[in-house]
């Protein structure tokens, strides 16, 4: 879980706030904190994808697996579960 | 008994003197700021560029407000017509300026189709698309965008855009509104006039143009007005019944889209009052009452509101600088 929270925070911080993490939580709302826009949610899902192999389906689309550093990575500790289907 | 609860009649303006209020402006605008001596805007046959073109003809006189029309391939039909319905309602000149050749020499067709095809990979001739939202109208989570693709035999394919198929498509799209205001310009450069933009307060508010396309005038008479508004002055206008009764579109794709389906959450009618009501701190209930939606949903639309606001606000930004050059006095915003 740790893993992947400072890779999440990694690429949130180089990709969306140019290096400077300023108050970035692992529980910041990325929405409430204006961190990513709807545009940013489709960079990040197809960041997860390439990056972890796994399918980010529509329904999973929503602020409960994608809203913060610690939402994502609950979602993918789900996801990359030995036997849970990933795509 | 006055009855204050809030409705669409809160909504309602005096036309006539609305009217007056925005000749009146157009008139010191171009006089004093602009220094030009009429108006260039597009006609679209849509009731924001009708209603802009009516009072502009009010404001300067109908010989000193030039319209044109500017179909191209994907365009409906009805855009071309009914803008021609308008300039020949108000008895102003008007040309029309047909942009497929532009757009195919700057490649926009085949960047377009390329696009697609990452989300659609049999897409091709004789295909009809266009981008729609997900995720707004049900007040689930985030917005995402999927493209609706119709084969040559009626078949339909809706699937949701991966980032870069999305963003390639609407950079390509984009290509449009900068093209038609290129034309706009070269008009009023010749004639010395200026450049009316035409979005409405829902436009203006939510981002919903382009920068350096739609977005891009010299003045933009109705921004201030919500929608329903601007319909009311249609009808104070006398403008023609068709198009006061035609449904606002985009007319950008090549399928018809609605502006509820790309962008605003609601349908204008519903989407006035949640903004009006947001605007002027209304009670939630009661913008739900009038609305004829759950308070859920109008919190929702508040949401909505405030995310487009933050993330279309560079739109209305003039370019950033990094130090000041206080001997410039800029008159107003985007």
């Amino acid at each position: 879980m740790s893993d992947y929270k400072a890779q999440i925070r990694n690429f949130v911080v180089d990709n969306f706030l140019f290096g400077q993490p300023g108050d970035l939580a692992d529980n910041t709302s990325f929405l409430e904190g204006g961190v990513i826009d709807s545009t940013g949610v489709l960079e990040l899902a197809t960041h997860l994808e390439t990056t972890y192999g796994i399918k980010v389906k529509d329904d999973e689309l929503v602020p409960e697996n994608l809203d913060s550093i610690n939402a994502i990575a609950s979602y993918l500790e789900r996801k990359l579960l030995p036997g849970s289907p990933a795509v | 008994m006055t009855n204050n609860r809030f409705s669409r009649d809160t909504l309602r303006i005096d036309a006539a003197a609305e009217t007056e209020r925005i000749v009146s402006s157009l008139r010191t605008s171009l006089s004093r700021d602009l220094k030009r001596r009429g108006l260039v805007l597009g006609l679209s046959g849509g009731i924001d560029s009708s209603v802009t073109a009516a009072l502009a003809a009010r404001a300067l006189g109908k010989e000193r407000v030039f319209g044109i029309l500017m179909p191209e391939r994907h365009s409906h039909s009805e855009s071309r017509v009914l803008g021609q319905v308008v300039a020949d309602s108000l008895g102003m000149p008007c040309v029309e300026e047909n942009i497929s050749g532009i757009l195919e020499a700057v490649g926009f067709y085949r960047r377009y189709d390329a696009a697609v095809r990452e989300a659609v990979p049999e897409y091709g001739s004789g295909w009809l698309s266009k981008i729609v939202i997900e995720g707004v109208a049900s007040g689930g989570g985030y917005t995402t965008f999927a493209i609706v693709a119709q084969d040559p035999t009626g078949r339909t394919i809706r699937t949701r855009l991966p980032l870069k198929a999305y963003l390639e498509i609407v950079a390509a799209t984009n290509f449009k509104q900068r093209t038609r205001k290129m034309i706009e310009y070269y008009h009023a450069d010749r004639l010395n006039y200026a450049v009316a933009g035409t979005p409405n307060r829902l436009e203006y508010d939510q981002g919903f143009f382009v920068k350096g396309g739609d977005g891009l005038a010299d003045v933009k008479p109705i921004a201030h007005l919500y929608k329903s508004q601007v319909y009311q002055l249609a009808d104070f206008l006398g403008l023609p019944d068709t198009v006061r009764r035609r449904l606002p579109t985009t007319d950008t794709y090549s399928l018809p889209q609605g502006q509820d389906e790309f962008y605003f959450a609601l349908p204008y009618e519903p989407m006035d009052l949640c903004l009006y009501g947001k605007n002027h701190a209304i009670d939630i209930d009661e913008v739900a009452l009038a609305a004829g939606l759950t308070r859920e949903k109008v919190q929702f639309v508040w949401q909505d509101i405030d995310r487009k606001r933050s993330t279309t606000r560079y739109l209305h930004l003039a370019p950033l600088l990094v130090g000041e050059v206080p001997e410039l006095t800029p008159v107003g915003g985007a």
